[in-house]
């Protein structure tokens, strides 16, 4: 640790005593969960190869977590790994591999708590896992193949792994008590940055290993196949797509108070009530005074932005899709027999 | 590579250091979800706890300068986490204006913050006494005698072997970056960021390349040796009655203050 | 100091050959051939020496003795048993291969973890396990470092608990990968001083001319895939013009 970022970086790993226990035992409850579907998903379609090499890549990513380029001013860009490693090993293997880093990273290092450890995997082990490959592939298929497909996806998947991760921890922090109106800008503010770090290194490591060793990441490269880009959309493609844009959307609502064009009304509503946290509010005006009957406080707001965005989302999934599947009915007249390209 | 400062205190022999690594997981965890469930400002409960941390890293005849110098880890979030000093409602204690807001310190808050700054403090601790005690190689034993998923125990014994293999793999790219990164008098150099993070890139694909193989000679190594996609491990040892009842012991003692501490 | 094998091994019924391998051909999954009618036959007890350049299939042919690589064609026979599907694991069993890079061959947390891993991937009982353990690490001079992490150790040290890995199995034979590349001279003496007193048959892949002399009576030049001379040591060494042929150097 020796500069201001290298401890920020380290900023999503809770340690214990600042979340208090229902949180913390509630986020247990979840990594369980989900943890116990990944090794059913792993041990079951997988053969014996993956044991080891699950295992040398969770060294792998605690290895390349040290790897770091300065920035300005003594600060500096590092890896977190969760986006990188769900897209080379798939999500599961993904979610498996970095569980076992930040777990790890606290038995060894004291990175991290081990009451908070099951937020602590949810957030870098889990999130950014799915979110890299969730988002990543099918922003992939949507690139159609593309070389750039590759730069563009890369960047993406691991900001936004690196920003879900960042709303989620805030989000432990201000369930524990700590001020949301605090915690959300704090996190999200540094986050935004370690996210460009973290978008930057994995784009450049995914277009280098795809270079060199296509045959290695078969899921990527097939991504980067046209043949398989032109298949029509099916369902579950839809559904990941919508799975990840939801994930987006409450992401989102929880950044949109933050993101507010109207800094006075932020200022105004935090001197009138002598507390920061009131300072959190949501630019949509759909729901009548932001609020929902019942709740009071953040968590309406946070609702309140959550319902928002959602319409939002709906609408622009909506046109996407729209003009998709325009463009690949006009695609498939034009070239049907064309023969496959890159097919290994 | 070694793992951290506290492989010097890994090899001695002390009651603590004897223990199983089960008593000690779980005692450790015991001890730290007992803290979080402690309400804030219950300052007896607090020593209690510290006191019986305290005597333990004593017994382990672990320097306890040492380790608390080490528990200040939780900077970042007491950054964060001051802010309920001035949001939690309680009492007035003081304000400071900052001219758009005026922050006002309340007796809640501050004992509020205070108490998470101690509970974290001491967790840590209790961390620390777990990993300064316990050979990693104890605690994966430990993990796979408490049921932990076979395949989680296999990535995480593979891991610890060789993430100290790989770091030295990265160090050595880092250290052939350094040689090459020169700088001519009076000329910019570096690079731009995005050329740098691309150096940084490149040299996480390699590693990734790398490792990669690796993974595939081990996994001949290990058919080899007869792997055939199980691992077999020797069946953990019983715990002495001395184990149970510490583990025991411990627990009850833990559970009383936490209960107690509710009707103080 | 001379040691015995353990009593189970020596009351297994004598054969003649401890490998047998007939017509061996093998190509790359890409196609590119590898290796190309290797036949080769080592008594019990008889320790080999293959040599030859990079690239030539040494490590290739190794591989081939436990069925790690299956051959195009041709058969490998280790003991009276000839290698396929059935009796894979027997074989694994019998023949113990060392890789060269220790830390590829030892992959478990503890020296104990790595040395026991042969014998209860076999399903023997704890007990066994644990003397085997014992035993293995006495054979290579290792005994007390059960509860020591690998990368704790110098290479030498490696090297040694790698063949104890293999030991603690009770093969037949061994097949060591370049067991003296980058060991300083006191570990490689230590090495050489263990391959000698050792009783299995050997087939061991090396650069290292001067370990051929001192341990190896016969060797086996590779060439391309191909077998270009198998013959005594001291005959082959003191050939300069077939030396120089394949880029071997003289001890």
């Amino acid at each position: 640790m020796q500069s201001l970022t290298d401890l920020l970086v380290f900023a999503l790993h809770v340690p214990d005593g600042f979340l208090n226990a229902p949180v913390a035992l509630l986020w247990w409850v979840l990594t369980v969960a989900v943890l116990a579907v990944a090794v059913r998903k792993t041990s079951g379609s997988l053969n014996e190869r993956q044991i080891p090499l699950m295992g040398v890549m969770a060294a792998f990513i605690f290895a390349a977590q040290m790897l770091n380029f300065p920035v300005l001013g003594g600060t500096s860009g590092h890896l977190l790994g969760g986006a990188l490693a769900a897209l080379l090993l798939g999500p599961w293997a993904g979610m498996l591999v970095m569980a076992c880093v930040v777990g790890l990273q606290a038995l060894l290092f004291q990175d991290g708590g081990l009451l908070a450890m099951g937020a602590n995997i949810f957030n870098m082990g889990i999130l950014t896992a799915a979110v890299g490959y969730w988002l990543g592939t099918p922003l992939l298929r949507l690139f159609g193949g593309k070389p750039w497909g590759l730069v563009v996806t890369g960047f993406v998947a691991a900001w936004v792994s690196v920003m879900v991760a960042a709303i989620a921890c805030s989000l432990q922090l201000a369930l524990s008590g700590v001020p949301a109106g605090v915690v959300f800008p704090a996190m999200l503010f540094v986050h935004a940055f370690i996210g460009v770090g973290e978008g930057l290194i994995t784009l450049a490591a995914l277009t280098f290993i795809v270079s060199t060793r296509p045959d290695l990441v078969t899921t990527l490269t097939s991504y980067l196949d046209p043949t398989t880009t032109r298949r029509p959309v099916d369902g579950r493609t839809v559904g990941l797509v919508t799975l990840v844009g939801l994930l987006c959307a409450v992401g989102a609502a929880f950044i949109s108070p933050l993101a507010s064009g109207d800094p006075d009304g932020l200022e105004r509503v935090a001197e009138d009530q002598g507390f920061l946290d009131r300072a959190l509010d949501a630019p949509f005006s759909i729901l009548p005074d932001y609020t929902i009957p019942g709740l009071d406080g953040n968590a309406s707001t946070i609702i309140a932005g959550i319902v928002g965005l959602l319409i939002v989302f709906a609408l622009a999934y909506g046109i996407a899709m729209l003009i998709r599947s325009r463009r690949q009915a006009a695609e498939e007249e034009r070239s049907a027999p064309r023969p496959a390209t890159g097919e290994r | 590579m070694t793992t951290s400062f506290l492989d010097r205190y890994i090899d001695r022999q002390s009651p603590v250091h004897g223990l199983d690594g089960r008593v000690k997981l779980l005692l450790t965890l015991g001890y730290i979800l007992a803290l979080a469930l402690l309400p804030p400002g219950n300052w007896l409960a607090y020593a209690a706890c510290a006191g019986l941390l305290w005597w333990a890293i004593s017994r382990a005849q672990l320097p306890l300068r040492t380790i608390l110098a080490r528990s200040i880890v939780a900077l970042p979030f007491a950054l964060v986490a001051v802010s309920v000093v001035f949001t939690r409602p309680g009492l007035p204690l003081f304000s400071l204006p900052l001219g758009f807001a005026t922050l006002t310190a309340t007796d809640a808050g501050l004992i509020l913050f205070a108490s998470i700054l101690l509970k974290s403090w001491l967790s840590v601790q209790a961390a620390l006494l777990l990993t300064a005690t316990t050979h990693f190689f104890d605690l994966l034993a430990a993990l796979r005698a408490l049921h932990l998923p076979p395949i989680l125990v296999a990535i995480l014994s593979f891991a610890y072997r060789y993430m100290f293999v790989l770091v030295e793999e990265a160090q050595r790219l880092l250290r052939a970056r350094d040689c090459r990164s020169a700088t001519l008098p009076g000329q910019r150099s570096g690079g731009s960021i995005a050329w740098r993070a691309a150096v940084v890139g490149r040299m996480v694909g390699t590693l990734f390349l790398r490792s990669y193989e690796r993974s595939e000679r081990i996994y001949v190594a290990m058919l080899s040796r007869g792997y055939n996609g199980n691992m077999h491990t020797l069946t953990p040892r019983r715990l002495t009655p001395t184990e149970q009842g510490l583990l025991v012991v411990g627990l009850a003692l833990l559970t009383g203050i936490t209960t107690l501490s509710f009707f103080m | 100091m001379s040691l015995l094998l353990e009593p189970e091994l020596t009351t297994i019924a004598p054969v003649a050959l401890a490998v047998h391998v007939r017509n061996l051909c093998y190509r790359y999954p890409d196609g590119t051939e590898a290796l190309h009618d290797i036949s080769l036959q080592i008594g019990e007890g008889e320790k080999v020496a293959l040599v030859g350049p990079n690239g030539a299939g040494k490590s290739t042919l190794l591989l081939h003795l436990n069925g790690v690589l299956r051959c195009t064609s041709g058969s490998v026979q280790i003991g009276s048993t000839t290698l396929s599907d059935a009796t894979i694991r027997t074989i694994r069993a019998q023949v113990g291969m060392v890789f060269q890079d220790p830390d590829d061959q030892l992959f478990s947390p503890t020296v104990f973890d790595d040395v026991a891993f042969g014998p209860l991937h076999m399903g023997l009982p704890e007990a066994e396990v644990r003397q085997r353990v014992a035993w293995a690490l006495e054979q290579v001079d290792m005994a007390g470092f059960e509860r020591r992490m690998p990368h704790h150790l110098s290479v030498g040290q490696r090297k040694r608990i790698a063949v104890a890995t293999v030991l603690s199995m009770h093969p037949a034979i061994l097949a060591l990968d370049e067991p003296s590349a980058g060991l300083d001279p006191r570990a490689r003496r230590g090495l050489v001083e263990l391959l000698n007193r050792l009783p299995q048959a050997m087939l061991v892949s090396t650069h290292d001319m001067r370990l051929v002399q001192e341990v190896f009576p016969r060797m086996v030049i590779l060439a391309q895939g191909r077998i270009a001379a198998d013959g005594p040591s001291r005959e082959l060494l003191a050939d300069g013009a077939l030396l120089e042929q394949y880029g071997l150097e003289r001890p």
